[in-house]
């Protein structure tokens, strides 16, 4: 393996770091702290927030797992009671919304944070104190929509009623389904748990809109010299066009939820039906967010696969631009398609059919990324370590994930499909067995040079084995279930319709993949605990994040690279002469750093008792009122503060044999 | 408003300034927020064309009257960041004052209109009409109310005397941007809303 750029060094002190300056408010900057906690309440790195996304995201992806294993373990045989109806429908929308907006899009957002400004070169984010802002919007997020299990768990054990607008009902966690469908979101039918639901996803809508076009500027302005658009990593081309679709396809489900919950608070009638409003309405706006956010979901996982194959192929990816390209077209055409989500509501035959073909169309790009992944593969001297395994085997069950998708793309046949066990194998197929093994790819890829350990055991291959195996052990036979009439979203079910042995074979399946992930979980903690040092590119990768330090400093780069052609690091180690990287001269005047702030932690925290003021308002608790007030006072102080106390920043200078 | 952290050693490589790129970002966020009131309330105006008859309630003169005026903020809006560019700070202060000014009269004639409106008996709970037209052009007043928020703290720290130049320039220029999208969007809800009501 030939030397790699940065001669490995002591990390790097502050030994001539200047003091940071003092604010314009008057006050110092929470600059190189000797408090850990307050070290990292305030940090703007982009690879601390990164890493906090990450464990905040395997956190929920166990919660979520939980509540799943509580369905599958009430589904086991018929008539079971494990738990009651109500509780099942709740367990089932907060698994949903779990997954999707606490577990995947916060682990993308890890990804997305500690890799793009590495890979372009950039010292950081291009608004590092809004990166941080997203971060503990997130976590606020996360925050109010699991508070309705604790209220639930008040109501349960008789020391809260419910009363005011929502007097007399005892449903204090979301139970309607992650969708939200009008007009079971209307107070007549839902308790509090539908506010907290809408509370919770708008907060978490304001934390992706912030951190989105963070990212876009990052990639668009802070790119390295040399780095072009055409010479960017395919997981930031990636970044780029899933943080697009959340510009554009967030607003459609922030208005649909603000008009649910002036539906809710002030009894208006945008989905009432009795007052003329059309529950429909909200199936499509809905569906304009639903399915752009699909690909939200999915597009940072074929990022992930396009580096790994690649690196444990030797051989570039085949077919870059097309690769891009594809990318590009799945997320223009993710915003054409969302009406197949409710072929069963009487579109009508023009908008069934039109709606029928652009769905088809969409499975060409895919189709083209699936025999890009499959041509870098063909001759390449393949390696396979753990990260390579779980790409392969995205490619197989993404493949059938997307197989069924294609099925329901033709409105009769999904007219049987829909709403059945067949639709939840479709799509636990494309999200686990695409998005999740992915990811799970990407972390064995990349947490050698997050934490800069090396992983040692053989545990992968175990997590790897038992994670495809549950995962088709769960959901193949679900798809047999669909088509013999098992509607989804069933507490229970009566024995003799011939489901009791799918749904055991089922059950037992969820175990088999829920054992895996805690085995997955074991392998990082004994990587954080037993890892040997990593080094700098321990993969003999491509990219420009495996060119500096593992972890990398907080200032990334000790020159700012020029970039001088694609797979920069590959070319530098292995190409002609003329493509080494080479560096920036940058003078005398040290790193420019961005200073830490409070102020972003302050303006998200105002989120928490805005969001919980509203949702215990309609369950009458008494001056929640005022209690809303001071969150939305909060956030506009911070706001305020924020942009009157300016970036700040300090400089360092790295030493001589750090460069 | 200003966290450009790398004024030193940013590169810029599509020659805008992050700010700028970020405030358009969210401009074309924001157009998806009204694109979908918008049609929200014309889908269910076609749904419902007989439900309700807004032209008696309508007052165009005076609504005529304050999109007039939103637009002349907007005018010297467009003189305010002139005079940053050429740091002039007393011609800035001026014109920004202009503009609140004029922004405060547009509030003041929504807030008269709506006033007008419940008692004549069009309310949030009055079927869907109400609920929209009262949440599209709430939304748009609270854009209205946040630019002013905004406007006011500038106008007050450009007299702190640490108005930097260069990089105010781009905020102030980033505050009307902002401005012109909350008075572009202005003109569509008048003409969708109100004007097109009149086309008998």
């Amino acid at each position: 393996m030939s030397s790699s750029l940065t001669e490995p060094t002591a990390p790097a002190t502050h030994d001539h770091a200047l003091k940071p300056e003092k604010s314009n408010l008057g006050l110092m900057r929470p600059d190189h702290s000797k408090s850990v906690i307050i070290d990292w309440l305030t940090t703007v790195d982009h690879k601390k927030i990164g890493i906090m996304y990450g464990a905040m995201a395997l956190f929920f992806l166990l919660v979520g797992g939980l509540e799943a294993l509580i369905i599958r373990a009430q589904l086991i045989v018929p008539e079971n009671d494990l738990v009651s109806a109500e509780r099942y429908n709740q367990l089932f929308t907060m698994h949903g919304t779990t997954m999707i907006f606490l577990a995947i899009m916060p682990l993308n957002a890890a990804f997305f944070n500690f890799l793009v400004p590495l890979q372009i070169g950039a010292r950081d984010v291009a608004f590092p104190r809004i990166n941080s802002f997203s971060l503990w919007a997130f976590v606020a997020g996360a925050l109010v929509l699991n508070f309705s299990w604790l209220m639930q768990a008040f109501s349960e054990l008789g020391w809260f009623t419910a009363s005011g607008p929502t007097a007399g009902m005892t449903d204090f966690v979301p139970g309607m389904g992650w969708f939200g469908y009008a007009p079971l979101t209307e107070r007549q039918f839902t308790g509090v748990g539908t506010d907290f639901w809408i509370m919770g996803l708008q907060i978490l809508g304001i934390a992706s809109l912030s951190a989105a076009m963070n990212f876009i500027a990052t990639i668009i302005n802070m790119r390295a010299p040399g780095m072009k658009m055409m010479r960017l990593p395919v997981f930031t081309w990636m970044t780029l066009i899933v943080s697009l679709l959340i510009v554009f396809a967030f607003p459609a489900i922030t208005i649909a939820l603000g008009q649910l919950m002036f539906d809710r608070v002030f009894d208006t009638s945008f989905f009432q039906v009795a007052q003329g409003g059309q529950p429909i309405l909200w199936q499509h706006l809905f569906w304009i967010f639903g399915h752009p956010e699909v690909y939200i979901l999915v597009l940072p996982a074929m990022g992930i696969v396009s580096e790994v194959l690649p690196t444990f192929s030797k051989k570039p990816l085949f077919g870059y631009s097309i690769v891009v390209f594809s990318g590009a077209v799945i997320g223009f055409l993710g915003f054409a398609v969302w009406s197949h989500h409710m072929f069963t509501t009487g579109l009508g035959k023009v908008a069934t059919a039109a709606f029928s073909l652009l769905t088809m169309a969409i499975a060409v790009p895919t189709g083209v990324k699936i025999f890009n992944w499959i041509g870098t593969l063909w001759g390449g001297r393949v390696r396979f370590d753990a990260p390579m395994i779980f790409s392969v085997g995205f490619i197989w069950m993404f493949m059938m994930g997307g197989f069924s998708g294609i099925m329901h793309s033709a409105a009769p046949a999904d007219a049987q499909q829909q709403d059945s066990y067949f639709v939840i194998a479709h799509f636990h197929y494309v999200a686990i067995g695409g998005i999740l093994l992915a990811s799970i790819s990407g972390l064995y890829f990349w947490l050698p040079k997050i934490l800069g350990k090396m992983w040692a055991g053989k545990l992968s291959t175990w997590v790897a084995i038992l994670s495809t195996v549950g995962l088709n052990v769960t959901f193949f036979p679900m798809h047999f279930l669909g088509l013999i009439g098992m509607p989804r979203r069933t507490h229970t079910y009566l024995s003799g319709f011939g489901w009791d042995s799918y749904n055991m074979v089922c059950s037992i399946g969820a175990f088999i993949l829920g054992f895996s992930i805690l085995l997955f979980v074991i392998d990082i903690i004994l990587l954080m605990t037993k890892g040997k040092p990593a080094g700098n590119d321990p993969w003999d990768a491509r990219t420009l994040e495996w060119a500096t330090t593992s972890p990398p400093r907080s200032y990334n780069f000790a020159r700012t690279p020029i970039i001088p052609a694609r797979d920069a690091l590959w070319e530098h180690k292995h190409g002609a002469e003329n493509r080494k990287i080479t560096f920036v001269d940058e003078g005398s005047h040290g790193i420019h750093m961005p200073s830490q702030s409070w102020m972003p932690f302050v303006a998200s925290f105002g989120f928490i008792p805005l969001g919980l003021g509203l949702c215990l308002m309609q369950a009458g608790v008494a001056y929640m009122g005022y209690v809303t007030i001071s969150g939305l006072v909060i956030i506009t102080l911070g706001a305020t503060l924020w942009a009157i106390e300016g970036p700040g920043g300090y400089h360092i200078h790295p030493k001589e044999d750090e460069i | 408003m200003s966290d450009d952290a790398h004024n030193n050693d940013s590169h810029h490589n599509l020659m805008v300034d992050n700010k700028k790129l970020f405030m358009w970002l969210f401009l074309g966020s924001d157009c998806m927020f009204f694109g979908t009131m918008i049609s929200t309330h014309l889908i269910y105006r076609k749904l419902y064309p007989e439900s309700f008859d807004p032209t008696s309630l309508f007052s165009l003169e005076l609504t005529s009257f304050s999109t007039f005026i939103l637009l002349m903020s907007s005018f010297l809006m467009a003189l305010a960041v002139s005079a940053m560019h050429k740091s002039d700070i007393k011609s800035f202060r001026r014109n920004t004052l202009g503009v609140i000014f004029f922004g405060l009269i547009f509030l003041a004639c929504q807030v008269y209109e709506f006033t007008e409106f419940v008692h004549e008996g069009l309310t949030l709970k009055s079927g869907t009409f109400g609920s929209t037209f009262f949440m599209l052009t709430g939304t748009h007043g609270v854009h209205v109310a946040i630019g002013l928020f905004w406007l006011t703290c500038m106008y007050f720290y450009s007299f702190t005397g640490k108005m930097d130049p260069h990089e105010s320039a781009i905020d102030v220029e980033v505050a009307g941007l902002y401005w012109h999208f909350v008075d572009i969007v202005w003109i569509i809800i008048f003409t969708v809303i109100y004007l097109i009501e009149f086309i008998k």
